[in-house]
């Protein structure tokens, strides 16, 4: 593999995990707070965080170089704070891809919360347990399957985006390009072999990464800890 | 020490409409058919409803009123509820230390070791909820609730789901809990048994209102209640072991009408236990019965008469000296021998249950 690729391919390991790390952060409050109760508000906001589901990428990746680009409202704001407009840079791909994302991590974390019922945080509360105690404390770790699910799912989703990446950080080499988009770059130039050897590397990333979560989903379940 | 209630909720199918004093010494029983409001009541004290309307507090602690509701986990209860409720991702000893690890160590008077102790909880520690059998999983949610050193512990109807080996392994515990605690403990079942084997003091509910409230062997007794008509209703009593029978296998306990035989006991002379005379088990005597086989032969007054679902029956309530005793008897009898409220008479008991050893 040449070492274009070989770059292309630590950035969107790097790229994938930071996103997933934020993502969890972000969705677990969010995804508590729709699974907590139902309200026409939550309704919106369901649908809201569901649209990149449906939505072609290209789109999201249009309006968000819009936002993010020098003269956007947030890549107005980030200027005003000292700080470069986030298109076509590293931080732009993460923002772009938290949003394509959101569904992958916000649904499963939901349904898990959702899946505890509402007993285990009564019994915490008996036990006297505040409701932060209580999500950190209880729900977090009953939802362990949940959250791997999540995990899993954003960082392999991020992986293989191509649309709003491409929109968003351009091509450039080194700083935005992933290793999707380097993979499209070989097929396009008909370097076939290169190509394969590209795509042959994130099947292997992938398998391995889904046989670690089986793996760990059996060991949980027979420890007991998961119902 | 009271706890006051004044509780209304409503549902669409069900309110619940509470005005009532509770003493918070011992066991008090919230006895009631199902759907009668019990568990919404102990919900509603629990701080588990929000929805719940009125005013209820502990002693000098306001729980809730028009302005405040203070939530579940600053009321300082402990509740075991109806079904297994053991945290998965923890194995017994850190579902125990749950509660305990949040709680002030200035509150902590009720310790681990001791609590472990109580309940019988040793070998359990490593394990996990899933390989714990129901009664044991009820032991450990007890301890649990008891480590968080509540003013107030709250059950509901912690064996029901029990079978009857797991029931007879708790109930003891239980009843030492009462014994050595000071902890106040409202106990809700529709089993009446349990609730005269543990209460001192009852609360009865029907339809979401409280029918009657007040000592448990009062409230058997009461003629404007249906309790005295259950299959398994009678009286309870408060006895000390008096003299053990070697020969015959007996045991002597005293009572306030008298001395009963009961079945050879383990206690010591001078324990303290409660005694459970079923009504079905009591038949009456105008004259001291001679050449009987029945022992124990209790100098009575008749209270009242009255009948009960069954048209054969007649129910007579009793009082030996001073406290209540039911009697179930065939009508026919009662009108042969002419039987009228105020008449003096024996009562023969033909079996005297020992509760709590």
């Amino acid at each position: 593999m040449g070492s274009v690729d070989l770059i292309a391919l630590w950035l969107s390991l790097r790229l994938a995990t930071l996103t997933s790390v934020l993502l969890l952060l972000v969705s677990a409050p969010l995804a508590w707070w729709l699974a907590m109760g139902a309200s026409r508000t939550r309704t919106v906001i369901d649908a809201l965080v569901s649209l990149p589901l449906v939505l072609p990428p290209t789109v999201l990746g249009f309006y968000l170089l819009l936002l993010l680009a020098p003269g956007g409202v947030i890549g107005g704001a980030f200027r005003a704070l000292g700080l470069p407009a986030p298109a076509f840079s590293f931080a732009g791909l993460v923002i772009g891809s938290m949003l394509y994302s959101l569904p992958f991590a916000v649904q499963p974390l939901r349904d898990a919360f959702q899946g505890i019922g509402a007993r285990p945080l009564e019994v915490a509360a008996t036990l006297r347990a505040a409701p932060w105690d209580r999500f950190v404390s209880v729900a977090l770790p009953l939802s362990m399957r949940g959250i791997l699910t999540a995990a899993v799912l954003c960082f392999a989703h991020t992986l293989g985006e191509f649309g709003v990446v491409l929109m968003i950080g351009g091509n450039i080499p080194g700083r935005t390009q992933t290793a999707s988009i380097a993979l499209f770059n070989h097929a396009e130039a008909l370097e076939y072999g290169a190509a394969n050897r590209l795509s042959l590397t994130l099947l292997a990333l992938c398998f391995l990464m889904l046989l670690i979560v089986f793996g760990a989903n059996r060991r949980l379940r027979a420890s007991g800890a998961l119902p | 020490m009271t706890l006051a209630l004044r509780v209304s909720l409503a549902r669409p199918q069900f309110s619940l409409q509470v005005d009532c004093e509770v003493p918070t010494r011992g066991i008090t029983g919230l006895f009631g058919r199902s759907g009668s409001g019990k568990t919404t009541l102990l919900r509603c004290i629990a701080g588990l409803e929000r929805r719940a309307q009125g005013r209820i507090a502990f002693d000098d602690e306001i729980w809730q009123d028009a302005d405040h509701f203070v939530p579940a986990h600053r009321r300082r209860i402990g509740y075991v509820f109806q079904e297994s409720s053991l945290f998965a991702h923890l194995d017994v000893r850190g579902n125990l230390e749950f509660g305990l690890r949040r709680v002030p160590t200035a509150e902590r008077h009720l310790g681990f070791d001791e609590v472990v102790t109580l309940l019988n909880l040793q070998a359990l520690l490593p394990q996990r909820a899933p390989q714990l059998s129901g009664g044991e999983r009820q032991r450990v949610a007890i301890g649990r609730a008891l480590l968080t050193n509540p003013r107030l512990l709250l059950m509901d109807e912690p064996v029901s789901s029990l079978d009857q080996r797991s029931k007879a392994d708790i109930l003891p515990h239980l009843e030492r809990l009462r014994d050595v605690s000071a902890v106040p403990i409202l106990y809700v079942s529709h089993a009446l048994g349990e609730v005269m084997r543990l209460a001192d003091h009852l609360l009865l509910l029907e339809g979401g209102r409280v029918r009657a409230a007040g000592p448990l062997q009062e409230m058997l007794a009461r003629s404007d209640l249906p309790l005295r008509h259950y299959e398994d209703g009678g009286s309870v009593f408060d006895a000390i072991v008096e003299e053990h029978d070697a020969r015959f296998h007996l045991t002597y306990v005293r009572i306030g009408a008298g001395r009963l035989a009961v079945a050879r006991s383990p206690l010591d002379i001078g324990a303290r236990l409660r005694v459970r005379i079923d009504a079905r088990d009591v038949s009456l005597a105008l004259k001291v019965p001679e050449l009987t086989s029945i022992l124990n032969i209790l100098p009575a007054r008749i209270v009242d008469l009255s009948e009960g679902e069954d048209p054969a029956q007649t129910l007579v309530r009793l009082e030996a000296a001073g406290e209540p005793l039911l009697a179930r008897i065939t009508r026919r009898s009662a009108a042969e021998l002419q039987l009228v409220p105020g008449m003096q008479l024996f009562a023969q008991v033909k079996g005297v249950a020992l509760m709590g050893q």
